[in-house]
Order: C-alpha cells, then structure tokens, then sequence
C-alpha cells in the first residue's frame, strides 16, 4: 500500500526525522490562507500523488510571491500529472501540499528496502542526493552505501557511523548526530510500521546545518496490513482504478493494463505468462487478473464481471489450470456472471485440469457462446483470430 | 531417485483442522503420503481421519517421527509455525501459507540460518516426487515419475509446465515450487545444488518470473557448474513496473527484476529460454533428446 508524501511527512515528524513546515490543502482558497501561515519566500507546491517522478511530470513548483502559491496550487488541483511513471492519461490531482522552501547546503539519499537476497533490511544511504537512485545504482554503485540489519539486534549505532563516516567532507558534528539519528528513526518507521520501503530523497543538511527530509516516501507491505489498522486508514482510494478498487473488495488481484484482450487465470504466474501468450500472438493484454489459486465460484463471478465492465476490452481469454480451483466450479462462476451481464464479445476458454471433463460439459451445455482451446498454443490461435477480425 | 523427500517420508500437517488443512492432508493421503501426525493447537488428543492431531509439533516428531511438515497456518501465526518446525527438529518444511508480512520472514530467516531444516516456500504450492509422495497441494494425477527436476516460483504456472512435460514423455524425478514471496527458504540454486546429485535427475526445468534476482544467480551458478540440461522460462514480460503481480514477490522495482534482464542472462549462461509457454513442453523433449 502507498501513502502520500504529507502523510509520510506527519509520520517522520512524530518519529523524530524533521520535515520541513507545511500543510496540505485541496482548493486554491485553502492555498491563500496557508501561505500565509508557512514562512517564505520561497514556497514549495507539490502535487500529492502516489507516482514518483513528480518533479519531472512538473508536479513540483517552486514560487516566490504569495499570489504564484496560489496560481500553482491551481495549476494542480483537479488536473491530471503526468509523470514517467503513470501512464500518458496520468493521475488526478486532488491534493497539494504548500511548504516553506529551504536553503540547501548539501543533499542525500536515505532509504530502507528489503533485501531479498540477504533477507534482511537494507539501509541505503548516498551522497547523491536528488537524483534518480536507480540511475545512481546503475551507472554508479560506488556511490551507494548499505548496511544490512541483523533482525535480533536490530539498527545498531555503529552501523550508521559505518555511513555517514564516508562522507567526504565529514558534516558538522551536529549534523552527523541528526543525520544518523535520522537513519535510527528511518529504521524504528520501518519496523513498527511494516513498510517495504522508506525513502527520504533529498535528505538534506540546510545552510544552518539542519538535517531535514524534503521528501518522504512510505509503502507499507500488503501481507501486514491485518495488523496496520491505523495505516489503513491512509489509504486513499481516489488513487485508483475504479475496476481495481471493485477487485480489492472481492480479494481479486486484478491490474488494468493498456490493452483490449481481458484475461481471468487462476494463479499469478500463469496470468503473467497467459499476458505475455496474448502478446506473443500479437494482442496487447488489458488486464492482469489472477482469481486466485483455490478461487470461489463468486469470485470468479465477480472477476469476469469486472472484465466485462471494461469497455475497452475486445475479446476474452479465459484460462484456467485446475489445482485447487476445480474446473467445474469456475464454469459455474462464468456462467453466473453471463446470466447478470450480456458478453458481446468473443469468449474463449481454456480448462485443464482438476474434474475438467465436467467443466467442459457445464459450459457446452449452457447457453453460453464461447470458443473452445484444448491447450495453450490453440487459445492464443484464437486470441490472435479474434484480434485480426476486430482490427 | 528424488530429493529432499520421497516415500520414507513421515508427514505433520500443521493447522490439519482448518478447511484447507484438513481437504489438502485427505488429498494426500489418497496421492499415497504418509501423514503420520497433524497439529492444531488446542485440539491435541483428537484425531482426523485416524490421523493422530498434537497441540504441537514437538510431540508430533516425539511421537509419530514426523520429519516432514506440510503447514496449513494462516498469516498472522505462520512465522511461528515455522520456527516451530525447525525447533522441533522437523527436517523439511513447507509452508503452503499466503501472506505472511515480509518482516515476519526476515526473522524465520535469521532463525533458519541456525537450522539444518529446509523450508520450502512460503506461499508455494509444495513438493511432489511423482509415484512416491507429494507434500503439498498440486493437483497429482498430471505429474509421471521421471527424470526431470522443475523448480518453480509459482502454482499453477507450474501445473502447466508438469502437464505439458508428462505429455511430451517426460516424467519427473521432483517437482519443488519454491514460492512467490519475497524472501523465501531455499532458491533455485539450493535446488539445483540438490538435483547436480540426484543420479536420476537428468534435466531441469526452472520456471521464473518477474522480481528479485534469483534467475540471474541461478544463471551464474548453472554456467559455473551445473552441468546438466536446463530449461528456462521467465513469465512476466509484459508486467508493468512498480506493480504488484498477485505474488508479493513480482514486482519490478528500483529497475530490478525485469523479466528481460532475466532472460538475458539465463542465455548468456548458454541456458535455453523458452519465450511461448505453449512450446515449453516440445521444446523440452528436444533439448532432452539431443543431450
């Protein structure tokens, strides 16, 4: 799950990582009063959205009269931001947040990820700051530095001198105490909350050598939430897709993609792997949608509802590998969801699998007019069939 | 042969009184494993299906010698399970269980370490060594006892590859899912370590996906040293980055785990890629065929 940068920010501020002053606001008369509040010239506008790459989307404004905070305010709110990392219709704005600008002396990079390999997490901490840390990683690692938790003894004291005694030239000495008060924070953030990753980019030592996140980025890992209630209440729901929304409801893990082929699979590998059959066949997939490996017939129902919600869908492929799912229970659900919602477009289906035999039977003796693949190879033969007639 | 379990194998299903425990030990029991034992606490002194049931898994191996567990427990109490397991002396575990918070893993990790026990999984559909045991809950009538290992990162993708595999004549010495999460027990190297002894093991199929860098390291390992046929597919090309693919360990994140980066590497590494799932089956009989 992701949380905004100003709910990041009240969480870093009540853990102890400064952040500097600010407030969220919705409309452009909430922004007229709230510069009047935050100290500036200069302020900072930013656009609360979950996709990174803001600041190239130009969903980061820098201003310097009261009357520009409110204009870039405007100039946000209720506008899609496109960034590099939403699609070319990009996300909509519903919230900005106004803060005073800072004098910046130096910038870093400070994060904590899972490392998988390790199975442990992963203090991240550079001297470049502001940048892209994924081009930092690739072009040039020397300049990430990590330090690996050991879960019983948890952050250590000496693994944050171990980082910030690299830096060249050393900071202050009160700069070096916050800094790595900071890093002991980042990591308490980390464990209590159950995030799979903290990112503070930049993290900065001002000209009056105060160390404060500009940025703040928190994703609290999905498997933790049953115990993250507060978190929970963070999610904002207005960040999604309206058919994602309605498949977290029926526990569906269902992601809308840019094609016009909708596909339902049991089990997320071979979703993955049916997406990449269509596209083999030459279609675009438009969405990832795995019912799940021991699927009810209501969750099938409501999955294939989902699909055929989606207008822009052309032609559907179901295919399902019966393990737990018996096949006979998925030709039910399809059949359910038929009954509510008329299909004008070409079905195919494709069983193996657990009582497959009768799951055939239930669809061939049904009303419902679909196509019938006995394998992989022949189910995308006909995607591709379908998509030629369509184009 | 098979690894890591075979029919000497003496099974504890852990949470053997929930729905999915007590359908999954039924079906394997009827595949031919041994379930010695079943824990739930709090309902030790009972027993299901003539099945013994423990409040735990200590008195389990005390008293029926199981070795191998099969656990059933939901998210929330998962990581205990394991760490029980182990404690408890049980040589190979494997958790079934979705959605256990990745911090939870990172202490049975560490715990682990400690450990002579091998997990498997979590969130997998287990390990089947076809005509002798299956410890877990893939559908056993597609799979053939044979000569080929699969390890795979997933479920039913792996039915898949098994079903095409049997078609094509060829059976399987062992077939591991070893899981969809981010940190798991064992990886593909630790396998393949396992089937480079295994006399009767003589090609493996290794099923990937998107996320991590355990194909890429498995690559480096079987170029090295592995010396066998291997056959690779990566599922995932068309995934979107950042975005979470069902397993909460697929997902392409700081611009790792690219299902093209994978791929990549298990060629450079001289490993044959399958790209269309549908040929895996063929394209498996031709490579055995010609080693």
């Amino acid at each position: 799950m992701k949380i905004h940068e100003y709910q990041a920010k009240d969480i870093f501020g009540k853990s102890g990582i400064p952040v500097p002053n600010g407030q969220v606001v919705a409309s452009s008369d909430e922004a007229t009063k709230v510069c009047q509040i935050i100290n500036g010239p200069p302020w900072v506008v930013k656009a609360q959205v979950h996709a990174g790459g803001r600041g190239k989307g130009g969903g980061v404004k820098v201003v310097h009269y009261p009357y520009e905070v409110v204009t870039a305010a405007e100039s946000l709110l209720g506008k899609a931001l496109v960034t590099p990392q939403t699609g070319s219709e990009g996300v909509k704005v519903h919230q900005v947040l106004i803060e005073e600008g800072v004098d910046i002396d130096r910038e870093f990079y400070l994060g904590m990820v899972i490392n998988r390999a390790k199975a442990r997490p992963a203090m991240i901490f550079s001297q470049a700051g502001g940048m892209t840390i994924e081009e930092v990683a690739s072009q040039t690692p020397e300049l990430i530095w990590t330090e690996y938790v050991e879960p019983t003894a948890g952050w250590m004291p000496h693994q944050g001198r171990n980082l910030v005694y690299r830096l060249d030239p050393l900071p202050s000495p009160g700069a070096i105490r916050q800094l790595m008060a900071a890093m002991a924070s980042i990591y308490k953030v980390f464990r209590t909350l159950d995030c799979s990753l903290v990112e503070v980019n930049p993290l900065v030592i001002t000209a009056s050598g105060r160390v404060l996140a500009l940025d703040a980025k928190i994703n609290i890992d999905d498997n933790s939430l049953f115990r993250q209630k507060e978190i929970l209440r963070l999610d904002d729901s207005s960040e999604k897709d309206p058919l994602e929304l309605m498949a977290e409801k029926y526990n569906l893990n269902y992601i809308r993609l840019g094609g016009n082929i909708g596909a339902m699979v049991n089990g997320a590998g071979l979703a993955m792997a049916t997406m990449d059959v269509i596209k083999l066949a030459g279609a675009e997939p438009a969405n990832f949608l795995d019912v799940g490996g021991g699927a009810s017939e209501e969750m099938i129902t409501k999955g294939f509802e989902i699909i055929l919600q989606d207008k822009r869908v052309k032609a559907i492929l179901i295919n399902i590998f019966g393990g737990i799912l018996r096949c006979d229970v998925l030709a039910r659900g399809v059949l359910k969801a038929a009954e509510n919602v008329h299909i004008e477009v070409p079905l195919i289906v494709r069983l193996e699998g657990t009582n497959v035999e009768e799951g055939r039977k239930i669809l061939e003796e049904s009303n419902l007019d679909f196509l019938v693949a006995r394998d992989l190879a022949e189910a995308a033969g006909l995607v591709a069939k379908q998509v030629n007639k369509v184009d | 042969m098979s690894i890591l379990v075979d029919e000497n194998s003496r099974v504890v299903v852990q949470g053997i009184t929930g729905k999915e425990g007590s359908f999954h030990a039924g079906q394997m029991i009827e595949y031919g494993t041994r379930i010695a034992a079943g824990v739930t606490p709090g309902k030790g002194g009972t027993s299901l299906e003539e099945i013994p049931v423990f409040n735990t898994v200590r008195e389990a191996v005390e008293k029926e010698g199981a070795n191998v567990s099969c656990i059933f427990v939901p998210p929330p109490f998962a990581a205990d399970a394991i760490i029980e397991a182990a404690a408890a002396g049980i040589e190979v575990i494997v958790c079934i269980t979705e959605g256990i918070p990745v911090l939870d893993m990172v202490k049975v990790a560490s715990f682990l370490k400690e450990k002579k026990s091998v997990l498997i999984g979590p969130n997998c559909p287990g390990i089947i060594s076809p005509g002798k045991t299956k410890v877990g809950i893939m559908p056993g009538p597609i799979h053939r006892s044979g000569t080929m290992g699969v390890i795979s990162r997933s479920g039913t993708l792996t039915y898949e590859v098994v079903d095409q595999l049997t078609k094509a004549g060829l059976g399987q010495s062992t077939c591991i899912g070893v899981g969809g999460d981010p940190i798991i027990g064992t990886s593909f190297i630790d396998h393949l370590k396992r089937f480079k002894e295994d006399p009767e093991t003589e090609g493996v199929v290794l099923i990937g996906e998107i996320g991590g860098t355990a194909e890429e390291e498995a690559a480096d390992y079987i170029e090295k040293e592995f010396g066998k046929p291997v056959l690779a597919f990566i599922a995932g090309r068309t995934a979107p980055p950042g975005r979470r693919m069902g397993h909460a360990g697929a997902i392409i994140s700081g611009g790792q785990g690219k299902a093209e980066d994978k791929i990549r590497a298990l060629q450079d590494a001289e490993i044959t890629v399958v790209v269309n799932l549908a040929d895996l089956g063929s394209t498996a009989a031709e490579v055995m065929n010609a080693a």
